[in-house]
């Protein structure tokens, strides 16, 4: 599925066209234009960013006051000192860690076999394989039905409320599947001449030429996990359990407890903005370091999934 | 005059191959694959609990469900669930409130998206365009709950915003607690958050585009609008059309955890809707049968859109999702 007649691209940034564009003084005009909207939308995609670590260096009564913009007002770190040496931030940072590598384990041995499956075209019963899974794109079970399941399976405040329900992700199920698809087949071919087995062929032969595609997935799953939220806010109503999120959505929303009603309310304002911003900044901090690598193979990932599938 | 081009699939091996008539049988299949066969057994043991039970598992909705007793139920009740809520005024209201938010959604972060890809085509500087990427991906990175943290900073009473209300001399707007502004600050933290993101299938699309087209275009006398108009435009429609219908099939789902994160029943009259309405019934005061008819409710509505802007785009462009 996915993209119809959408021709596999190479994605290797911003190759200048061929053509040679003309340079009116239209055209010149409209250059300048652009440079000047595009640098509106760095501005104010970065913006958001520049205020909550403004805020997150400055003290509460300067940013009530309204002093705290981009510039910290009142430096000072004790709002950092005072964040982190809560233990439970630190017990729900660490859940975070915790489920984000367990879960992006199983997705990634569920995705990769059920991929590797699913790309091979002799396979009889095939089309209702790729079926069962496609069909969940467009139609799931809902809500209440979900949450009626984990809590009869007796999952709750467990771990594994957030593992099972969420292991497979079907756009990266086709991605990998995609992948596979192109691997020539006489490597395998060869692979069975030597004697291998299925199991033998997967792990030595394919899955160390996936290595990029592999990397991609975990990204993908890891990212998902880190920042995942809703089923421990669902599924766990002890806050030695939650994950940092959790952690971040009751600062945020003032609430005490996990189960409650979820809103977010005026008594948002009753926990420091200062500590908000440092919690947030906290839990973005993994994410950031890590962007500049792993953004591309984000990008080649979706480029992969678009490929028809 | 007709653009759009057809991409020819790379022959492949097998296909050339003389296919033997033999009738592959399911114990032949069996024998020769079953270790292929037993790798999908766990991942299909996962659709069928966590994904095909929940669906069966909707059965709720026509039975009446006792915490603690059978995963479907105990008796059949009929459409009773389904009637209550058809004349529940709060669930139309939620109704309407999707329908609004999912279409002011629509109408912006579809074609912002393809507006900034062609913008970004046009840069020159290939270290300026990339660097425009990196920092418009960023904001899809984030947790919705950094997000939504983000967003009461930014609109707080003391936050960035009011103090440039301040400066033009104007009172502090508690943004999050009036509903008038609920539906113009989801919608832009949409649009922040999937922007340049949006863009990536565009600007790939783009690449694809024949040059020769371009050429053809300009001998033709055509500008630069008229070339993007007649050439660019076509040349990414079978993009376009499929985020469309991919979007329509979201439609009803809005964005449940971000509305849930940032509204309050101060801003319910504009900010609740089907999901966060039937979270409330269903999971919070834990009348599950009754929020099982909803979601199926929702769940219907949201296949069919599907299917409907499947077949609609290929009556009219001919590209579809299948």
């Amino acid at each position: 599925m996915a993209m119809a007649k959408m021709p596999a691209v190479k994605l290797r940034a911003a190759k200048t066209p061929a053509v040679k564009r003309e340079n009116s003084r239209g055209y010149r005009t409209f250059q300048i234009f652009n440079a000047l909207i595009l640098t509106g939308v760095v501005v104010v995609t970065l913006y958001p960013f520049a205020t909550i670590v403004a805020q997150s260096f400055s003290s509460d009564t300067a940013i009530n006051a309204g002093h705290v913009n981009v510039v910290p007002h009142g430096f000072n770190l004790t709002t950092y000192k005072k964040v982190m040496s809560d233990s439970a931030f630190w017990t729900n940072y660490r859940n975070t860690v915790l489920y984000t590598v367990v879960a992006t384990a199983i997705s990634m041995v569920l995705t990769t076999c059920y991929a590797y499956v699913l790309s091979k075209r002799h396979l009889k019963g095939r089309k209702f394989l790729i079926g069962v899974a496609l069909f969940t794109m467009f139609f799931n079970g809902g809500l209440i039905p979900n949450y009626v399941l984990v809590a009869d399976l007796g999952l709750r405040n467990s771990i594994w409320a957030i593992v099972l329900p969420n292991a497979v992700s079907v756009f990266n199920l086709l991605v990998m599947k995609a992948f596979f698809e192109n691997m020539p087949d006489e490597l395998e071919e060869a692979a069975a001449v030597d004697g291998l087995s299925t199991y033998g062929t997967l792990g030595r032969i394919v899955l160390p030429l996936s290595k990029a595609v592999l990397a991609t997935m975990v990204l993908f799953y890891a990212v998902s996990f880190w920042n995942s939220w809703f089923s421990a806010f669902l599924y766990m109503d002890r806050s030695d359990l939650f994950p940092v999120t959790v952690y971040l959505r009751n600062l945020i929303a003032g609430a005490t407890g996990g189960a409650d009603q979820g809103t977010a309310s005026d008594t948002a304002l009753q926990i420091g903005a200062n500590i908000q911003s440092v919690t947030i900044v906290l839990t973005v901090i993994p994410i950031l370091t890590v962007y500049p690598f792993i953004q591309r193979y984000f990008v080649s990932g979706v480029m992969l999934g678009a490929v028809k599938g | 005059m007709s653009l759009t081009r057809t991409v020819d699939p790379p022959p492949r091996a097998e296909r050339a191959r003389p296919v033997k008539a033999r009738r592959l049988t399911w114990r032949r299949a069996l024998r020769r694959d079953w270790q292929l066969y037993s790798l999908a057994v766990l991942p299909v043991a996962f659709f069928v609990v966590f994904r095909y039970l929940p669906m069966i598992g909707n059965v709720i909705a026509f039975r009446r469900y006792v915490p603690g007793g059978s995963l479907f139920g105990e008796k059949w009740v009929g459409l009773r669930y389904f009637k209550m809520f058809m004349q529940d005024p709060a669930f139309w209201h939620v109704f309407g409130n999707t329908l609004i938010l999912g279409g002011v959604t629509l109408l912006f972060t579809f074609p912002l998206p393809i507006m900034l890809a062609l913008l970004l085509n046009e840069v020159r500087s290939a270290k300026l365009k990339r660097f425009v990427q990196s920092v418009s991906y960023l904001p899809h990175f984030l947790s919705i709950v950094v997000v939504a943290g983000l967003i009461m900073q930014l609109l707080s009473v003391n936050g960035a915003v009011n103090q440039g209300l301040h400066a033009l001399g104007h009172d502090p707007i508690p943004f999050l607690q009036q509903p008038g502004w609920f539906r113009a600050i989801y919608v832009s933290s949409e649009a922040w958050q999937g922007v340049g993101w949006g863009t990536i299938l565009y600007l790939a699309a783009l690449t694809t585009i024949d040059n020769q087209l371009y050429e053809q275009a300009r001998i033709d006398g055509a500008g630069r609008w008229r070339q993007t108009w007649h050439v660019t435009l076509p040349g990414i429609r079978p993009t376009m059309m499929t985020l469309l219908i991919l979007n329509i099939g979201t439609f009803m789902a809005v964005g449940f955890e971000k509305i849930l994160l940032l509204y309050n029943p101060l801003t319910y009259p504009t900010a609740d809707v089907i999901p966060t309405y039937l979270y409330r019934v269903g999971v919070v005061s834990g009348s599950f049968s009754y929020g099982a008819a909803i979601g199926l409710f929702e769940s219907v509505i949201g296949l069919f859109l599907v299917v409907a802007a499947n077949r609609i785009s290929r009556r009219a462009v001919g590209t579809g999702l299948w």
